[in-house]
């Protein structure tokens, strides 16, 4: 089965740190940055990239839409009937 | 592995912030359930592609700057008078879609009459009820939604339902009326429920374009800083007190 490798891009001007992406993320891969932006917040970030499976839930839950997501599929060396 | 800079391109964007919410960051406090439902309500519109007709009805309370975050056309209500001002928009321009946005304070206390009657007549709009239960914008006093032993600032110990009275249920109350099609409560704790908040949105404003009348779509929500929580503890504290007295699902579906 194709597996699916994702990325976010927080905008760490606008995100207040409120950590409901970090508890929204399956496989834990959003965490809350030790610096503050502008406006003394601890920014998410991406702390461990290589899990993420690019399934939105973070940004569908982010109160300020602060989230973008990306995804590709990776095709494995076998490929797999379906 | 692809790189997770590689990734990063626009062939493959799964989810972006929608055109439709506009750049100001929001007021609201870090967690806020309003936000999650204005970004909704934006999506929808905008996958709808009804951005040119849509009348949105702002209220009184932490909400009343929505018309700085979504790009539609707006109007500012006084206080609960959103579904009066609903009804006169969409009588004057009944080809525009119609919808007010509104809290616990604002539908359920000050707004009762008029959000009974709205429904009551059948009005051909959406109405969007943001159910905290609590006054968030005014420093956490007690509403009528507020959960029996609750505390907030006009009553620390808890609501003592002897003294202050009962929870209103007014969604149950509402489903009564004849006027009303669509009446569902939804919450956005989870991403699972954002979805399905989303689906209940899009479907009220489908109502409206078929003509069935008044649809309700309650979101249960959290306060965090009227409930002196974090957001996290929050949605967990809704999920485990809220959500039994105001339970989830369609309550009524013609």
């Amino acid at each position: 089965m194709a597996k699916a490798k994702g990325a976010i891009v927080v905008d760490t001007v606008t995100c207040k740190g409120c950590n409901i992406c970090v508890s929204a993320c399956p496989t834990q891969v959003i965490k809350l940055a030790d610096q503050v932006n502008g406006k003394g917040y601890h920014y998410a970030y991406m702390a461990n990239p290589d899990a993420c499976t690019g399934c939105s839930n973070c940004a569908i839950m982010c109160p300020d839409t602060c989230i973008t997501v990306y995804r590709v599929k990776q095709t494995s060396a076998e490929p797999t009937i379906h | 592995m692809a790189d997770t800079y590689t990734i990063i391109s626009p062939e493959n964007l799964v989810y972006k912030k929608t055109d439709l919410l506009l750049d100001n960051v929001m007021h609201y406090c870090p967690g806020c359930s309003h936000g999650t439902v204005h970004k909704l309500i934006a999506e929808v519109i905008d996958e709808m592609g009804i951005q040119e007709s849509t009348i949105g009805i702002a209220p009184v309370g932490c909400s009343v700057l929505a018309y700085n975050y979504i790009d539609i056309d707006w109007q500012e209500a006084a206080h609960g008078r959103a579904p009066a001002l609903a009804t006169a928009v969409k009588r004057l321009m009944p080809d525009k879609i119609v919808f007010s946005y509104q809290g616990d304070g604002d539908l359920a206390a000050i707004g009762t009459a008029e959000t009974i009657h709205a429904c009551n007549r059948g009005e051909n709009i959406v109405m969007v009820f943001i159910n905290n239960g609590i006054y968030g914008m005014t420093g956490g006093q007690m509403a009528p939604t507020t959960l029996p032993g609750m505390p907030a600032s006009t009553c620390p110990t808890g609501r003592d339902v002897k003294r202050d009275g009962n929870p209103l249920k007014i969604t149950e109350l509402l489903a009564q009326l004849p006027g009303t099609c669509f009446v569902t409560r939804h919450s956005v704790h989870t991403p699972g429920n954002v979805r399905k908040t989303k689906k209940a949105l899009r479907k009220a404003f489908e109502n409206q374009l078929a003509n069935k009348g008044t649809s309700l779509v309650e979101v249960v929500s959290t306060c965090s800083s009227g409930w002196k929580m974090t957001p996290v503890q929050s949605n967990k504290w809704m999920e485990e007190n809220m959500l039994p007295y105001y339970p989830l699902g369609d309550i009524k579906d013609e």
